[in-house]
């Protein structure tokens, strides 16, 4: 049971989507965790084959504890004597390095796994679609090899029930109880400098709307992909930005996994991970952002996505106001905010003019860098934005 | 498609974007993103339902055509109808 933050103890393992004898690889996803932010689908980053699954669906336990044992390419079946002793999970191939949070109880009975009979169909998606009387028949497998999972079923349910479209685990009172004890965190350890940039974003918006004319809307794009990639170009550029503090001392990120803020409706927050977010092309970042989102608001996010941001980007849309002032979310040491796009008088070749502004906004950890630094991190984020089609 | 079905439609991809929200108990007069509290992805996601679901083309200037529920209807319905004439310019 990895650790998804610093103030997580614990984590309710909900669902195992594989059993022992598959074969797995790195990124595969294998259990679903439940914690305070909801559903995390949990990926292994060990190939092989499961050996033994050590913690039943619906228990919660420790971060730190061992779920299943996996059996890497090279390893050999151990000799009888030495083969996986329940009750000593030490030793033999790697634990699955992912992990949770604290959960609330969860409502489904912790029946005892029933028996698949040959179908592959999990047993607690089964269980989920006898409660509420759904013919598996219908349901389209997602797991490995087409297995049919929880959320399978939960997709089903939801188009049979759009009233109950919010996942059942999507507990916004345990999502506050997190972001309250991260801020209060970060409030309490981080000694924060706050730098503020306004930008003429005039190049952004004609190169997007000249794009956006030859697109059908699945494709469009918004100006908080270009956002996005902006600051992770410069993060890259500026590593004092990018990575983690941790025991007391900062481990600069070699990727840029740019975590994008989400709001959830009813007054939730989120901000997983879109990997590589400097390496991206504006497309692919948008698409990325727009499965991220949607996932996110069902209550769909990966263990990888909710661990490994790098730096946290926070843009407020086409609504709302001008600036935002985030609170850096531990252990990351930035993040880059983006108000909404206003039309100011703005000097441009010694002329007034109305120009489309946004203004964009740092906040660092000075335990790290200064103002200085964030200035010119800041400053080139602008510039970058000035040149939309090299983004 | 008569005006009441493209309402069902429009009001149906609201409620897939706002599940909680009463769609046919809003002003249809108000500023969807202000009522229903939808973001530009939101708009987007919601653009793009009504793009597959009825086969028309929305181009991105046209959304503040679309801000409303009652001129969202009327814009479509005038789309709908020019449809088989595909190159004739939309009647005001």
């Amino acid at each position: 049971m990895p650790s998804l933050g610093s103030d997580m103890e614990a984590g309710t393992l909900v669902e195992w989507l594989v059993k022992p004898g598959d074969r797995v690889k790195r990124g595969d996803v294998v259990a679903v965790i439940e914690t305070q932010k909801g559903a995390i689908e949990i990926e292994t980053f060990q190939s092989g084959e499961i050996e033994q699954i050590l913690v039943k669906p619906h228990s919660k336990v420790p971060v730190g504890t061992t779920l299943a044992l996996i059996r890497t390419d090279g390893e050999a079946k151990p000799a009888a004597a030495v083969a996986a002793p329940p009750s000593v999970p030490v030793g033999p191939p790697a634990a699955l390095p992912a992990a949770v949070a604290v959960a609330p109880p969860r409502r489904a009975p912790p029946a005892a796994p029933s028996v698949a009979p040959g179908a592959r169909i999990s047993p607690a998606a089964r269980r989920l679609a006898e409660e509420h009387g759904i013919d598996l028949a219908i349901v389209t497998g997602s797991g490995p090899a087409g297995a049919i999972t929880y959320a399978d079923v939960e997709r089903v349910l939801a188009v049979a029930a759009p009233e109950k479209k919010r996942a059942a685990w999507l507990d916004l009172e345990a999502m506050r109880t997190a972001i309250a004890a991260a801020m209060a965190r970060s409030k309490r350890e981080v000694p924060h400098y706050y730098l503020e940039h306004q930008v003429d974003v005039t190049a952004c918006e004609q190169w997007l709307a000249q794009k956006n004319a030859t697109l059908p809307p699945a494709n469009r794009l918004l100006i908080g992909a270009l956002a996005v990639k902006a600051a992770a170009l410069a993060a890259r550029r500026f590593p004092a930005f990018n990575g983690f503090y941790r025991d007391n001392k900062f481990e600069p990120a070699a990727a840029v996994h740019a975590g994008v803020a989400i709001a959830i409706r009813g007054g939730g927050l989120a901000a997983p991970a879109i990997h590589d977010a400097d390496r991206l092309s504006v497309d692919e970042l948008m698409s990325s952002m727009r499965d991220l989102v949607q996932r996110t608001r069902a209550g769909r996010i990966r263990s990888s996505e909710i661990s490994d941001p790098t730096i946290t980007v926070s843009s407020l849309g086409e609504r709302g106001v001008e600036a935002l002032y985030g609170i850096i979310y531990p252990p990351q040491v930035a993040i880059v905010g983006f108000g909404k796009v206003v039309v100011r008088p703005w000097v441009v070749d010694n002329a007034i003019g109305p120009r489309p502004v946004v203004t964009i906004t740092l906040s660092g950890d000075h335990r790290v860098s200064d103002g200085h630094a964030g200035a010119l991190f800041l400053a080139e984020i602008g510039k970058l934005l000035q040149k939309p089609d090299k983004l | 498609m008569s005006t009441i079905d493209i309402r069902k439609v429009l009001q149906e991809e609201l409620n897939n974007i706002a599940p909680e929200v009463d769609i046919a108990g809003i002003d249809p007069t108000a500023d969807l993103r202000e009522v229903i509290d939808i973001d530009s992805m939101d708009f987007l996601n919601f653009i793009s339902a009504v793009h597959d679901r009825l086969h028309i083309d929305i181009p991105e200037v046209d959304y503040p055509k679309l801000v409303t529920l009652d001129r969202a209807i009327a814009y479509i319905g005038a789309k709908l109808a020019s449809s088989k004439m595909p190159n004739v310019a939309k009647a005001t």
